[in-house]
């Protein structure tokens, strides 16, 4: 990729994340350490990849998201915004009574929202039901789905996994978001599936293991799958809060909001780097 | 007795979807390695691109259908009913009944006539798991021509769909002529003494109980509910009003299920007795499905019995 288009998507991921911490801060609760980690993987996916219209969310034969790790929800929803699906102010409605936004993404009410998620390993499940969909009916359509690497401790991501393979579908990509925390503690202390790519090999997928901030390389993985003829796990090395100096790699951002005070920080570190791109 | 027709209604299913397939293209079905016992075999022999097996893993077999669902394709998806609304309850309630996605669930072997295999495999709660989910339709056809003409009409609604289906072959009641509308139950026989509304298997024994009562010189009005939700709170109310005591039938746990339907609109609408007949909040066990419908007191008999108690409590 060419500095120019990098560097519009650095811009275009850094206002994603300051969307993601004006949700969260106005909605007093939510997820933003695991939404800022999974936050350049879905600014490349709806920026630079998929095949979507924002002004025609419900295009038949578009690319499927789904986002597995559903409380992750306000990355997909800044990131929805600041493609265009809706206005970035809607942002600040986040987990109000009668916003759109609800706490995990809703398919029947949010714009560009594909699934409805949040009770974790049912995403991928749906996913693969998409991929399967799109072969079957000859829609044609690729499939992203991002998953937790806490949230592949639930079993059912290894039935899906396990189908997706013998079935053949090597129109699903599944992104998991390695920041190695959950809300209980590091994958290791809870209860870790490591080794992560080992194990979807053995399922067999092809897997890629990339730096999941590194826009050069989310690229090169998505090629790289298009050319496969099996599904493909790509194992996205990301920093839990990336972006907020002191949230990264803290495990108590999985699930809080940011006072005032660290409001006007987070948004101060990010307006900053903003600049530096501008 | 002997000369009645008898087919199980899972069979009636596996023939709605070879006819559908016949008809129209523009649906898949799944199972979970049961499709020789549920009888979507019959689908996957005459259509086999058309079905997949997802292999005993009930929860990703029911996401998978969502998945199909969100991209406007019609799917139906089957297990046995512990195995769908029991293993896959969470899946249904936030993967398809959330989106309200166009998913049909063909629950087969529900209830204690699934017979041998036991308590691990008799599900008598699945209607009240799914009932508890918003937007959720749930039909418990009666036979084989009712079980033909609901798997029809569930193709044709909008949101997700529960069919329980039985193993054991039950006396086809219906004709060709009969008529079939989701959520609008049938008065099967006329009467104003005492209500009994039957689902399932129980519809035939319902319409025994109401030859036994007649011998005795009691008119009970029989009313087919197939579909329990939505319940058809219209026949119901009137029921109460016109004949003041209710027997409800089921072959499932007298909590949650149809009876608790019937009674929790009555205790709102139209206070009268109702008497729920069905498994007392105990598990199966294996035996022969005729004899454990004997045991667990799921016969003409046991509504009669039923029906003469509610009289005396109007």
């Amino acid at each position: 990729m060419d500095a120019a288009a990098k560097k519009q998507l650095e811009l275009s991921a850094c206002k994603v994340r300051m969307g993601i911490i004006e949700g969260v801060h106005s909605a007093k609760s939510g997820h933003p350490g695991g939404s800022l980690s999974c936050a350049d993987i879905l600014t490349y996916l709806y920026f630079a990849k998929m095949n979507i219209d924002p002004k025609n969310p419900k295009m038949e034969n578009r690319d499927r998201f789904v986002l597995s790790k559903g409380h992750a929800a306000p990355a997909l929803y800044s990131v929805l915004a600041n493609r265009g699906y809706f206005d970035t102010e809607l942002l600040k409605s986040l987990r109000k009574i009668g916003s759109i936004l609800q706490g995990h993404p809703d398919m029947k009410h949010i714009p560009g929202v594909d699934m409805s998620t949040g009770s974790l390993g049912q995403g991928i499940s749906a996913a693969v039901g998409m991929a399967l969909s799109a072969k079957h009916f000859g829609g044609g359509f690729k499939v992203y789905t991002v998953l937790g690497d806490g949230e592949i401790e639930e079993g059912q991501v290894w039935e899906a996994a396990m189908f997706a393979a013998n079935k053949g579908l090597s129109n699903l990509t599944a992104f998991v978001d390695y920041n190695n925390l959950q809300i209980d503690g590091t994958i290791e202390e809870v209860n870790s599936a490591a080794p992560i790519d080992k194990k979807f090999e053995a399922f067999n997928w092809h897997t890629i293991v990339i730096d999941g901030h590194d826009f050069d390389q989310i690229e090169a993985a998505l090629t790289e799958a298009e050319t496969l003829d099996k599904p493909v796990a790509i194992i996205a090395k990301t920093v839990k809060g990336k972006g907020v100096s002191f949230m990264e790699n803290q495990v108590s951002w999985h699930g809080s909001a940011p006072n005032d005070e660290q409001y006007e920080q987070a948004m101060a570190e990010l307006k900053a780097t903003l600049e530096t791109l501008q | 007795m002997s000369e009645i027709k008898k087919v199980a209604t899972r069979a009636a299913f596996g023939n709605a979807l070879v006819k559908l397939g016949a008809e129209r293209d523009d649906f898949v079905v799944l199972d979970a390695d049961l499709a020789a016992a549920t009888q979507t075999g019959m689908f996957k022999k005459a259509f086999p691109d058309r079905f997949y097996d997802c292999g005993i893993a009930e929860a990703d077999m029911i996401g998978i259908a969502a998945g199909i669902a969100a991209t406007g394709k019609k799917v139906v998806c089957s297990s046995f009913a512990m195995f769908a609304a029991g293993r896959a309850f969470e899946q249904i309630r936030n993967s398809v009944g959330y989106p309200h996605l166009n998913v049909i669930i063909g629950a087969t072997h529900a209830g204690i006539s699934v017979g041998e295999d036991g308590a691990t495999h008799q599900c008598c709660e699945d209607i009240a798991l799914m009932r508890t989910i918003p937007g959720m339709t749930i039909i418990n056809p009666a036979d084989e021509t009712e079980a033909k003409k609901a798997v029809e009409a569930a193709f044709e609604l909008d949101g997700p769909v529960y069919m329980r289906f039985g193993r054991l072959a039950v006396p086809v009641i219906f004709g060709e002529d009969y008529k079939f509308e989701v959520g609008k139950s049938v008065e099967l026989k006329e009467g104003n003494d005492v209500t009994i509304i039957a689902t399932g298997l129980m519809v035939a024994e319902a319409l025994e109980a109401y030859e036994l009562l007649k011998k005795e010189g009691i008119n009970a009005r029989v009313i087919n509910m197939h579909t329990i939700k939505p319940l058809d709170n219209e026949a119901v109310i009137k029921a109460a009003k016109e004949t003041g005591a209710i027997v409800t039938a089921e072959e499932h746990s007298v909590i949650g299920g149809l009876g608790g339907a019937v009674s929790e609109l009555l205790s709102e609408e139209y206070p009268v007795p109702v008497l729920k007949l069905g498994v007392y909040d105990t598990f199966g066990h294996s035996g022969p499905a005729p004899k454990l419908l004997d045991e667990f007191g799921l016969r003409a008999v046991n509504i009669a019995e039923k029906a003469k108690k509610a009289i005396t409590l109007k």
